[in-house]
């Protein structure tokens, strides 16, 4: 029986008879991060909430550690993109991490002392402890994310599926993101992280999945971003500086200031 | 007049049986369309208000039939409900199956079920007896009608509403916030969804009598709306909205004593929506007239940081006795703005100003306060030039600290660049460093 | 079933009125508003109220007056209260109309008193009385007839700019149509097509002519022109089909179901609007079988 996190064969999604995502094959390697990157509308987002069930799929099938999805929810976290919710919810930062315990919990059961403390100890770990009884909207847009992250870390899940989470964040953000996969591949767990900064992606993350409807290539950063690669991903829409630019962010490769 | 006291004393048993009906009613709607608003489907609410007629008008020509009394409220009521629910299963038919909208959907199935329940009340209103006139007052509310019985209806059913949502409240409150991320956590989403909506149609139900089904849903949208202004905690805005909305039913059954003539059902709702004008103004967290005031505060501040610190960097410069011109020339500012932040300030106690009023000196608590305030700034002003990627989302002048807002590393970092910009004479330095 | 010259005036009035509410309510589907048409049916009350304690009669000026600035308030109000308190659209909107109605309740029920004015005749409308006329043509034909061709031509001239105004506000603010003034404008005429047809349908069931005719057409056709078109039919259609089984199958089949033998033919505009909700769901079926035998249905989630 199949281990790994998340194995996804022929998925293929379309939305309002446009195809989205065509004959997607994937698989995630245990104990990395990777990230997913591909132009905009190459449906990078639509492969995270298809394989997670939020947008039907045409066809497919997706195994989360040799499962469906259902039987595995606990070992599972999703980081949706901060656009999602509305922040001017009337929760505070705490409320939100502790929503990651819910399942816990269960049903009807409220939400006690010691999940408060469990909230604010995930809270800690991204840098926001002091901001836990703040209402969410009073928050910047990178403590907003790192609130959606220490909601994920609170679940104490080994597959983290992320969406966009470096998207406009700050560096101190960033900074906390990064010290935050580190320390998750290195309890064991699996990173996954739809990303969109071809600058950062070969430095952030092990292994790469270069997307464009279909799956172009997947694989450590180093190996599959080759300019050929980027060239099918991105087609006419990679320049030459950005090529430039991509060679240079591949380890190994001198860095300018 | 003795109407009033006899109402407010609750000394007449009806009158308690209505008052207890109507605050019942008002608390459980408000705590229900607490949820509703969250998940901005407010006006699902006047919908269901509007489907239930066919319901009600079709159990009544059915009573015979079934041999049930057509007065029977409880009868009416499961009319009611199974007519309320086909209509939400119809909006969300409509959602399902084709490219409409929500509003859409809604505006259609409010106005389709509620056309065939006027249809159907004018083959009722021709039959002889004037059996109508009952189901007339379900449309517009008339609570003086209700018995002892239904207020036990309305009893139950507003605690059953309360107990769900009291046990599922932190089920409802992530369906309303993050609806994806609660169903990849495994929580049932559809049901919940459909719960909530049963719900709403338990409230309506229980509305029938007190406001009638056309007012239904302003119980349901004002004092949730009302409350939100009161508090950022959901816990909070939904007893406020159950409070704000058992206040309302009591004013507008008060009220309706002293003016016999005119609908309750109304008086209710007009009486919801003052509370509702008197948050939008004066609510704590978010009322207009609050905001605008903290504003006004923000502002008063911000001149007064302006001037301690223009004072701060004359002194610098110069003489620590530091002239009002000086201070008018560091920016452009209102003359008079600076004057009275000046006699403010003196007042305070952090100036020490000559009795002309045109020459100050900080003196040691003024000292200290400008040196906290520069520092910030220079600080501040090094990382919005060293970071300007991220810098704008993240520079909060109004932190005390600037430690408050950025990582004591970065913040350790930029002092250094400060004191290195200010080796160079690039920039003046670090007035904590600086310190006579 | 017995057919007389009042029953030809009545499908006449219906369809006449039925279809210059369409013409603007296609406009509010399109803006994907059209809960303000229920918001404004709802919030002419007082202004009708009103206009009745001014002028002591049913049909005047005032009344108009009254019901297009209540109409013109609760767009401008809500709009505000969305703005300013930051509360949600629907919520806004339900907030300044309920209120505006309960308001309204309690002026008819004073105005009542003075003026021989019946809720619900203000509510749903009395088409088989208000056809009743000493005139050749009864008054109500004339009106109806003017409020839609006024409808039709406003529409004919602003069209390109109704159109964007709809698809890309944005777009069109940039381009200099004042679509923030269009979307005033489309509100007072919703609401003067409300008052107009309140003496028919009454004034909540004008939303159902509003936009059940709009949304079946939408089933139809993918063009505004043809949306237009087409809610222009089915309005029609809805008149006489709700007409027709008023006065003859839905007495019928109530009398069959309930057992009672003494039914006689219902409220015309009722029917109407539940006939334009058949029509409407109709289409919908039909347009959900025919994308599933071709194939582009949604499947189910794997």
């Amino acid at each position: 029986m199949s281990t790994l996190p998340l194995e996804i064969r022929s998925l293929n999604v379309a939305y309002h008879r446009k195809m989205v995502l065509w004959d997607a094959d994937l698989s995630i390697r245990p104990g990395r991060s990777t990230a997913i990157v591909g132009p905009n509308g190459a449906g990078k987002s639509t492969l995270l909430k298809a394989a997670l069930g939020l947008i039907p799929a045409a066809s497919g099938e997706v195994l989360f550690y040799g499962e469906p999805l259902k039987k595995v929810r606990s070992r599972v976290a999703y980081v949706p993109q901060r656009e999602s919710v509305d922040w001017d919810f009337p929760v505070s930062a705490r409320d939100v991490v502790a929503m990651g315990l819910y399942k816990k919990i269960g049903w009807c059961l409220p939400v006690r002392a010691r999940h408060r403390r469990m909230a604010d100890e995930a809270l800690a770990d991204v840098g926001l402890a002091d901001f836990a009884g703040r209402q969410i909207s009073q928050l910047s847009g990178g403590q907003q994310q790192r609130v959606f992250l220490a909601r994920a870390l609170a679940q104490k899940a080994d597959l983290h599926l992320m969406d966009e989470p470096f998207a406009s964040v700050d560096a101190a953000t960033e900074q906390a993101i990064l010290t935050l996969i580190e320390r998750l591949k290195l309890e064991g767990g699996t990173v996954v992280c739809v990303h969109h900064d071809l600058d950062t992606v070969a430095e952030y993350f092990d292994d790469v999945i270069l997307l464009n409807m279909r799956v172009v290539a997947q694989g450590p950063a180093s190996e599959v971003l080759t300019p050929e690669n980027l060239r099918k991903t991105y087609g006419a829409r990679l320049t030459l500086l950005d090529e430039a630019v991509v060679d240079l962010s591949r380890p190994g490769a001198p860095r300018e200031s | 007049m003795e109407s009033f006291w006899r109402v407010l004393l609750l000394q007449d048993h009806n009158t308690r049986v209505v008052l207890a009906g109507a605050c019942l009613f008002g608390a459980a709607a408000g705590l229900a369309g607490t949820f509703l608003l969250l998940r901005k489907r407010s006006l699902l609410g006047d919908t269901l208000g509007h489907a239930t007629l066919p319901g009600i008008t079709l159990a009544f020509l059915l009573a015979e039939t079934f041999g049930v009394s057509s007065r029977s409220f409880l009868w009416l009521a499961s009319g009611a409900a199974l007519s309320g629910v086909a209509g939400m299963g119809a909006v969300l038919l409509i959602r399902k199956t084709s490219h409409l909208k929500d509003d859409a959907a809604l505006a259609i199935v409010l106005s389709v079920f509620f056309g065939a329940g006027i249809a159907m009340l004018s083959a009722i209103q021709q039959l002889p007896g004037g059996q109508a006139a009952g189901l007339e007052r379900l449309i517009y509310g008339n609570p003086a009608s209700m018995t002892s019985s239904d207020a036990w209806f309305v009893l139950v059913a507003s605690l059953l509403v309360a107990g769900v949502c009291g046990f599922l409240f932190k089920e409802f409150t992530l369906l309303c916030f993050d609806e994806s991320y609660a169903q990849t956590a495994g929580w049932p989403v559809r049901p919940l969804d459909v719960l909530l909506m049963g719900l709403v149609v338990l409230v309506t139900i229980v509305g029938l009598q007190t406001v009638g089904i056309l007012l239904v849903v302003a119980l349901l949208v004002i004092p949730p709306a009302a409350a939100r202004f009161w508090s950022d905690d959901l816990r909070v805005m939904a007893l406020f909205a159950a409070g704000v909305g058992a206040l309302s039913s009591m004013v507008g059954v008060v009220v309706s004593a002293l003016l016999p003539g005119l609908p309750t059902g109304a008086l209710i709702v007009l009486s919801a929506a003052l509370f509702f004008g008197v948050s939008l103004l004066l609510g704590k967290k978010r009322g207009i007239i609050i905001r605008h005031l903290l504003e006004r505060e923000a502002a008063r501040r911000l001149v007064r940081e302006h001037v301690l610190r223009a004072i701060f960097e004359c002194a610098e410069e110069g003489r620590s006795v530091v002239s009002l011109e000086q201070v008018l020339a560091k920016r452009p500012w209102k003359k008079n703005e600076v004057v009275s932040e000046i006699a403010q300030l003196t007042d305070d106690g952090l100036l020490t100003t000559d009795p002309s009023a045109l020459s100050f000196q900080l003196n040691g608590r003024g000292d200290s306060e400008a040196r906290r305030l520069v520092r910030n700034h220079r600080l501040w002003e090094i990382y919005l030039l060293n970071h300007a990627d991220v810098a704008p989302a993240r520079v909060d002048r109004d932190a005390d600290l600037i430690e408050h807002v950025l990582d004591q590393r970065l913040v350790d970092e930029l002092e250094d660049l400060l004191d290195e910009k200010a080796r160079e004479r690039l920039v003046p330095g670090n007035p904590e460093k600086n310190l006579p | 079933m017995i057919w007389t010259e009042l029953d030809t005036w009545i499908v006449l009035t219906g369809a006449l009125t039925a279809m210059a509410c369409a013409v603007p309510g296609v406009f509010l589907l399109l803006n994907k508003q059209s809960m303000l048409g229920d918001a404004i049916s709802h919030a002419v009350l007082p202004g009708l109220a009103i206009g009745f304690l001014v002028s002591g009669s049913r049909d005047s000026f005032p009344m108009l007056l009254g019901a297009v600035l209540a109409g013109l308030f609760t767009a401008v109000v809500s709009g505000v209260i969305e703005r300013r308190g930051r509360v949600e659209t629907g919520a806004s909107l339900g907030v300044v109309f309920c209120s505006l109605f309960a308001l309204g309740l309690i002026l008819i029920r004073i105005a009542a008193d003075h003026v021989d004015l019946d809720p619900g005749c203000v509510l749903y409308g009395a088409l088989e009385l208000a056809v009743i006329d000493s005139a050749a043509v009864p008054r109500i034909v004339w009106q109806s007839t003017a409020i839609l061709l006024l409808n039709l031509t406003l529409v004919a001239v602003f069209f390109k700019e109704l159109q964007l105004a709809a698809f890309d506000p944005r777009f069109a603010r940039a381009s200099g149509i004042p679509s923030g003034g269009i979307h005033h404008g489309l509100t007072v005429i919703t609401a003067l097509t409300t008052v107009v047809a309140f003496e028919s349908v009454g004034s909540i069931l004008v939303i159902a002519m509003l936009i059940v005719p709009g949304a079946s057409a939408m089933l139809l056709s993918r063009s505004v022109a043809g949306v237009l078109f087409w809610s222009l039919v089915v309005a029609l259609a809805s008149a006489l089909a709700g007409h027709l089984l008023a006065i003859s199958v839905a007495p019928a089949w109530l009398g069959w179901l309930t057992g009672r033998q003494d039914l006689g033919s219902l409220n015309s505009a009722g029917m109407m609007a539940a006939s334009a909700g058949l029509i409407f769901f109709t289409l919908l079926a039909a347009s959900h079988f025919a994308r599933s035998i071709s194939g582009h249905g949604r499947t189910s989630v794997l």
